[in-house]
């Protein structure tokens, strides 16, 4: 009995290695706000994830954190905390439910939501200014939210 | 529970950032020398709740932009001010009259601009001082109305506001212009768009903060039509508007609709006790 459980568990667990990636609808939040499975069903590549970060088309992360790890991009923001040793205060479940919907671990924070495509007010064509046509992209993708999440994994202080 | 704890921390570390207001500098602005501006004022009894002091956008700006509204002579805006002199003397439109028919000269205008948007008795709307400049050209001039955002329209209203610079902003939100103010009150905190950003986020909860190279302001509009150092051009209110809510990636609203308008009044009305500081110098 026991092993058969198992059995099933760890096939399951296989399964979400190949799984499609989770749509934005179905991503599942702990109390704590926190997404424990990969969204794309794979780890990220933390190279990617400092790219996004630092791009203004992208995350535009710095718009509103400061991040020594990318000194080279210039005029970052101070909105948000300063994202050196994050990963000492945060693991990467939560790391990932902060970048998908920050609003379910910050009640109202003004951090966007990354992983989010409807509940909005307006929503436009990107930033056109005009109507959105159909159904929205998330900002970033489930890929691209891991390859951050793994980013942000290796801002270590200690 | 862990959830309130990383909250209390983070909200520790946002006050952080918080010191950065003094960034808000002390500089004082006179203009040519003799006319005093008031940046800094106590903010208006409504806003008792979220902000103590009200300051003009001038203090967030470096000092190189800053020294160019000390003096009319750098102002670019003043070009355009020139240029709407022209324009208020022009007769224009089947009535065969011009702004200076039934005004006579522009210093007619003092005060004006302090007090506006307004209550419209007559057309039962609160009206925006480019509704009111257009509805001289339709219905007095009989003339074409300009372009709510346009060239003209801004270079006129910066003519306008120059007669009052100086003077307290004061517009009413009491009355028949109550239900507006509360329309654009209800409007300055909606979070819109995919980045759910209202103009509280950024301008009530965040001045004083880097938003990447923007170092934000409380968004007031005293200054305005602004002269922007980024666009070459003076710009109006709801042009800003327009540009702050597409940032959000939302839909924006209409120049010259009733929610600008209503936002207007709203926002204008946070500038009470700011000095009429239009034609202003931005990035
Ligand atoms: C518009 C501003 C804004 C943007 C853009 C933004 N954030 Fe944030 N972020 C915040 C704020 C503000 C907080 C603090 C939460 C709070 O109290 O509201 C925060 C918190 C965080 C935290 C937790 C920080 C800590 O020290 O505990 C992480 C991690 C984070 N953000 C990552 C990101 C990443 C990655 C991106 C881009 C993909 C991003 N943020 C984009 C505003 C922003
Ligand atoms: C994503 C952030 C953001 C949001 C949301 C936002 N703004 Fe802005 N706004 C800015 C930035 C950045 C500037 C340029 C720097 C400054 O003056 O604050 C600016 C400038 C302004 C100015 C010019 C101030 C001056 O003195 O020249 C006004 C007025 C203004 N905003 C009003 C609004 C209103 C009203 C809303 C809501 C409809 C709004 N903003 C929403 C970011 C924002």
């Amino acid at each position: 009995m026991r092993l058969s459980t198992l059995t099933v568990a760890a096939t399951l667990v296989a399964g979400a290695a190949f799984a499609n990636p989770v749509s934005p609808g179905d991503v599942v939040f702990t109390e704590d706000g926190a997404v424990e499975a990969s969204l794309s069903g794979a780890a990220g590549n933390p190279e990617e994830g400092a790219k996004i970060m630092g791009s203004k088309q992208l995350g535009n992360c710095v718009a509103c954190h400061q991040i020594s790890a990318l000194a080279d991009v210039p005029f970052q923001g101070d909105v948000g905390p300063m994202l050196d040793g994050v990963a000492d205060r945060w693991n990467q479940a939560e790391l990932r439910g902060i970048l998908s919907n920050a609003k379910m671990t910050y009640e109202g924070t003004v951090m966007p939501a990354y992983y989010k495509v409807d509940g909005f007010t307006r929503p436009g064509n990107a930033y056109t200014g005009k109507a959105a046509e159909g159904p929205l992209d998330p900002l970033l993708s489930a890929r691209q939210i891991e390859d951050v999440v793994a980013f942000l994994m290796t801002l270590k202080d200690e | 529970m862990k959830f309130k704890a990383r909250t209390a921390f983070a909200a520790l570390l946002l006050s952080v950032p918080a010191v950065a207001f003094a960034d808000a500098d002390d500089d004082k602005l006179v203009i040519n020398g003799d006319l005093e501006i008031v940046t800094k004022a106590p903010a208006p009894a409504h806003l008792s709740d979220s902000l103590d002091e009200i300051m003009s956008g001038w203090h967030f700006r470096s000092d190189e932009t800053q020294a160019l509204e000390m003096d009319d002579f750098d102002n670019p805006g003043m070009i355009f001010v020139d240029q709407a002199i022209e324009a208020w003397n022009t007769v224009e439109g089947a009535a065969g009259k011009s702004c200076a028919s039934c005004h006579e000269g522009p210093e007619n205008m003092a005060g004006v601009r302090a007090v506006y948007p307004k209550w419209n008795e007559t057309a039962g709307e609160v009206r925006t001082l480019e509704m009111q400049v257009n509805d001289c050209r339709t219905s007095r001039m009989e003339a074409d109305a300009w372009k709510y955002t346009g060239g003209d329209m801004a270079s006129m209203v910066a003519l306008v506001t120059l007669q009052s610079r100086g003077m307290p902003v004061n517009v009413a939100i009491d009355g028949p212009a109550q239900a507006t103010w509360e329309q654009g009150k209800e409007l300055y905190y909606t979070r819109t768009g995919q980045l759910d950003l209202s103009c509280a986020s950024c301008h009530e909860q965040n001045y004083g903060n880097m938003i990447r190279a923007d170092h934000l302001s409380q968004g007031q509009i005293n200054g305005f039509p602004a002269y922007r150092l980024k666009n070459s051009k003076l710009n109006s209110v709801h042009a800003r508007f327009k540009g702050c809510v597409r940032d959000t990636r939302a839909e924006t609203f209409k120049p010259g609709g009733p929610e600008f308008t209503a936002l207007e009044l709203y926002v204008a009305s946070r500038g009470n006790g700011l000095s009429v500081e239009g034609p202003s110098v931005r990035n």
